[in-house]
């Protein structure tokens, strides 16, 4: 059972190694989004500073929108999903698995490059660090909202749209309390609240999500 | 041992056969045959379980195989229409997965089965440079480094070449002669030697 799941995490691993374009696009996708609204901000500072979290915020969430679509691509169009459909280990775990490869891939370059684009966008270094708190425990919420609408959306061969037309909403609450704990943070107001009902978002998703996934691959694939 | 009752198919709207019952003891092979069309791939998937049958029971030693998925998965191995091969991986890589999929460790031996598919040359190469054939072969490899009991093979011998016709058609009476089952579906006439072969035939439900 955990060597199952071990050799898909690895395999998805594996194969987003060979092919750079697949990690290395949402974050370039994420600086230039961020970077267009500094252009629009103009030269006022206070206004770049007061959407900058937001700013940085729906960019981190459409960057990871951009990765969604293909992640069953591949395997649904070669059967290889087929066989972790029949595989003995249960499909909430291989589905587990495979959101914790797209977590890696595409959840934490963004992660990582979030520092940077805070000072960007002139946030100072205590709003900044509750920025990347909020992404790192939403990114892998994201991941998981994205594997159920991708799970969904798999036959459909342009889903892209259809995709995020079904998992942006679901995203809301989690861009809600990010936004408002940074800002929180910055009026020096407590920010606990906020990060815990951020982790219940991702406590909640990580229950459901590959139960829900598993069953909609289920029905997906068994005509 | 594989028990079908009273199986019923169907695809969208379409009925495709009703009423199927049939059984395969362990030592024995089934042919599905029918045109095309007939629902011949749509059985092979209501028996491993990729979909569920809206009438009708698929028993395996006696037991639901709804009731007892992660024991049932264990003991089968299905080659599918597609390969299962992912392209960007090498043939030993793509290998190993599957192996680990079944809960398997990376098989030691592996080299020396697919000698006989001759595909153990290719073992580093990506499966992107491999022609049709040879993918048809990794994923026929499977079977070779599987010690299940229950094969589902749905057209294994689509684009193979005479040799590695040979080499599957040896590893399946191989598999036979251990006392394990296989279902294929087939057009061609192949020579099975002794195996004990039976056939079924899906035709027009009106």
């Amino acid at each position: 059972m955990t060597r199952a799941f071990g050799a898909l995490l690895k395999r998805d691993l594996t194969l987003v190694a060979r092919t750079p374009g697949d990690y290395t696009t949402p974050v370039i996708f994420f600086v230039v989004c961020t970077t267009l609204f500094s252009f629009v901000a103009g030269k006022d500072i206070a206004v770049l500073k007061s959407i900058g979290p937001g700013v940085i915020w729906v960019s981190a969430l459409l960057a990871s929108m951009l990765s969604l679509e293909g992640l069953f691509r591949s395997d649904y169009e070669d059967g290889t999903l087929e066989q972790i459909l029949t595989a003995p280990a249960p499909l909430p775990l291989m589905v587990l698995a495979k959101t914790l490869a797209h977590w890696i891939s595409a959840g934490l370059p963004l992660l990582l490059i979030s520092p940077i684009l805070g000072i960007l966008m002139n946030l100072d270094f205590n709003s900044t660090a509750i920025l990347v708190v909020t992404i790192a425990i939403s990114t892998p919420t994201f991941s998981l909202i994205g594997i159920f609408g991708a799970a969904l959306v798999i036959s459909q061969k342009k889903a892209g749209m259809l995709l995020s037309l079904l998992t942006l909403p679901l995203c809301v609450p989690i861009l809600i309390f990010s936004v408002s704990a940074v800002s929180a943070a910055a009026d020096q107001l407590p920010i606990g609240g906020h990060l815990m009902l951020l982790g219940a978002f991702f406590v909640f998703t990580l229950t459901l999500s590959p139960f829900g996934t598993a069953g909609a691959l289920r029905i997906m694939l068994s005509n | 041992m594989l028990q079908i009752n009273n199986l019923a198919g169907t695809r969208g709207e379409r009925l495709l056969f009703k009423n199927l019952s049939f059984a395969v003891n362990g030592g024995e092979l089934l042919l599905v045959k029918g045109r095309n069309g007939a629902g011949k791939t749509s059985l092979l998937r209501l028996i491993c379980g990729l979909a569920t049958p809206e009438t009708g029971e698929i028993l395996w030693d006696g037991e639901s195989i709804a009731n007892i998925r992660s024991e049932y998965f264990r003991s089968l191995v299905f080659v599918g229409h597609d390969n299962s091969v992912n392209l960007d991986l090498t043939v030993q890589e793509n290998l190993n997965f599957h192996q680990a999929l079944k809960g398997n460790p990376s098989a030691h031996s592996i080299p020396e089965v697919l000698e006989r598919l001759g595909i153990s040359r290719y073992l580093k190469v990506p499966c992107r440079f491999l022609s049709a054939g040879q993918k048809r072969r990794v994923a026929l490899g499977r079977l070779a480094i599987s010690d299940a009991r229950l094969w589902l093979l749905d057209e294994p011998f689509t684009s193979l070449d005479e040799r590695a016709l040979d080499a599957v058609k040896n590893l399946v009476i191989k598999h036979l002669d251990q006392g394990r089952l296989c279902l294929a579906t087939s057009h061609q006439t192949i020579d099975w030697r002794d195996s004990k072969v039976n056939e079924i035939w899906l035709g027009d439900v009106s």
